[in-house]
């Protein structure tokens, strides 16, 4: 399974900016959506999504796979997830690194993975059996943490590696999670984004964090500060032609707002793209 | 210490503090422990205030944060989506608020609503087919979205007015007890306070009655075979009018 790379900018959909998005042009390349929020059985939201397939490309982006589940993937999430595929034809689904949860329970917080062999074992057979039912490759996110494990016998981006080298997966690279956990775990992100497959990248997310007051936590409420834009021009060099997205999930500005924080994006990625 | 042992044990920590630091995490994971345990509380609550907007709006803040975390303690959610998250809680404010029934009927309309916003499409039945229609052996079909319950206060009248952003009426029951119908007519989830008759003839529908054998029950209940069929005429019509029937053969 392939999925080749698509050069584009695009923002999140939230239900604040619905109507900017069908009444409107607005000037993006594609629009992420949560898929979770459109694994319903009808009403507005699939009324809503529809009518933006209709004039952009969509992305399917989801928290609930729990990739990293040691009980595995959920048939019955999957199930409903294929149905919306089938549906969207997205640009490609995407879900986080991360397990939510176990036996029957559901945090509904991306939380972390000891990165053993054991766990890339138990990933890389979720991995694939997701891939089969959805019947194409899907990105991985690399998640914000805020604690590793005694046990870790590699980084974070060696796991990554491995898992795609071995499912033939790809990668989302989320460039504010990798700066929030590598502040929060003392790695040099800058030697993260060496260390990552640069072939297998389709999409960057950029956001911003919260400094608390020993970690820096994932908010998604605030502009792309400068260490993060720093960062993503990096990134960019390094991976070329992707696909960029700014995520904002809380405190919500103007869509104008958030189409200027992915004009600077443009800006800084575009040296490095194929139409450059 | 495998992996499914590992994600028992921070489960275990996120739910009830216990273990104080899972066995696995790295020494300096007890701030990382801490987001986490605050993280699950914080966004269950918001799932909470999100749904159930208008019992938050009556109860106000610090009784509604109170409900909440006494709920979020007593249940674990399972569903891998959030919007299934509370479906008990109608039943937890019912255990709080016992004596307030205005309570669990303002929630159950909060619920009920937000069910039918992202519940089954259906389009109700065209003018062509009403035509069609043999009265005489016609079992209807509802919007799959249509839920029906009996309530003995003015819950409705409190939520129609905290939607509106005016004060509220005060609580109070409900001369006889009537009944709430929720559904969605296009888009737009819609509910209406009806008539207790109403509501059971609603039930005799749901369980596959002819529209005849509506019009003889309510024969029997009001003793008049002309005023039943009066009055079976006017729900026909009230349900056409409000988009609730899907079909008629």
């Amino acid at each position: 399974m392939t999925l080749p790379p698509f050069e584009g900018f695009g923002l999140g959909l939230r239900p604040q900016h619905y109507s900017d998005f069908l009444e409107t042009e607005i000037a993006v390349d594609f629009v992420e959506v949560i898929s979770e929020n459109f694994m319903v059985r009808g009403g507005r939201p699939l009324y809503m999504l529809d009518a933006v397939r209709e004039r952009y490309p969509v992305a399917l982006h989801g928290v609930s796979m729990s990739i990293g589940s040691a009980d595995g993937v959920k048939p019955d999430y999957l199930r409903q997830l294929k149905a919306l595929a089938d549906r969207v034809k997205p640009l490609w689904v995407s879900d986080h690194l991360c397990w939510t949860g176990v036996e029957g329970f559901n945090s509904h917080d991306l939380l972390p993975l000891p990165y053993t062999e054991e766990a890339l074992d138990i990933v890389c057979a979720n991995v694939s059996r997701a891939q089969d039912v959805l019947e194409r490759p899907i990105l991985l996110e690399n998640p914000s943490s805020y604690l590793t494990f005694a046990d870790d016998e590699m980084s974070e981006v060696a796991f990554l590696a491995e898992t795609c080298r071995r499912t033939g997966c790809f990668l989302l690279l989320d460039v504010n999670n990798i700066h929030v956990s590598g502040a929060n775990h003392g790695f040099d992100p800058y030697a993260y984004l060496e260390q990552a497959p640069a072939d297998r990248v389709r999409q960057m997310h950029l956001a911003g964090h919260s400094v608390g007051k020993a970690l820096l936590i994932d908010t998604h409420d605030q502009p792309v500060p400068d260490p993060v834009w720093a960062l993503y021009e990096t990134a960019c060099r390094r991976f070329g032609p992707a696909a960029t997205m700014i995520e904002r999930d809380d405190d919500i500005p103007p869509l104008a707002e958030l189409l200027a924080e992915l004009q600077i994006a443009r800006g800084l990625a575009s040296p490095w793209m194929r139409a450059a | 210490m495998n992996l499914l042992a590992q994600q028992r044990a921070l489960r275990d920590h996120i739910l009830t503090g216990a273990p104080d630091h899972p066995p696995g995490v790295a020494a300096t994971g007890g701030p990382g422990l801490a987001v986490y345990h605050h993280a699950y509380r914080a966004q269950l609550a918001a799932c909470l205030r999100d749904t159930y907007e208008k019992t938050w709006g009556w109860l106000g803040d610090e009784a509604f944060e109170a409900s909440a975390r006494f709920h979020i303690e007593r249940h674990a959610p399972h569903a891998w989506t959030l919007a299934d998250y509370g479906a008990e809680f109608t039943d937890t404010l019912s255990q709080l608020y016992l004596d307030d029934l205005e309570v669990r009927e303002l929630a159950w309309l909060d619920w009920t609503l937000r069910r039918a916003f992202d519940g089954t499409d259906a389009e109700p039945i065209n003018e062509e087919a009403l035509a069609q229609v043999d009265w005489d052996s016609a079992t209807l079909t509802f919007a799959p979205t249509l839920t029906v319950r009996v309530v003995a206060t003015n819950a409705a009248a409190i939520w129609t007015a905290l939607a509106e952003g005016v004060t509220p009426p005060a609580a109070e029951r409900l001369p006889e007890p009537g009944a709430i119908r929720v559904w969605r007519a296009g888009l737009s989830p819609q509910y209406r306070t009806i008539e207790a008759f109403e509501a059971e003839a609603l039930g005799w529908i749901q369980q596959g009655i002819t529209f005849t054998g509506l019009c003889e029950r309510l024969a029997k209940v009001v003793d008049d075979p002309d005023e039943a069929a009066r009055q079976a005429g006017g729900l026909l019509a009230s349900w056409l009018q409000d988009g609730l029937i899907m079909a008629a053969a």
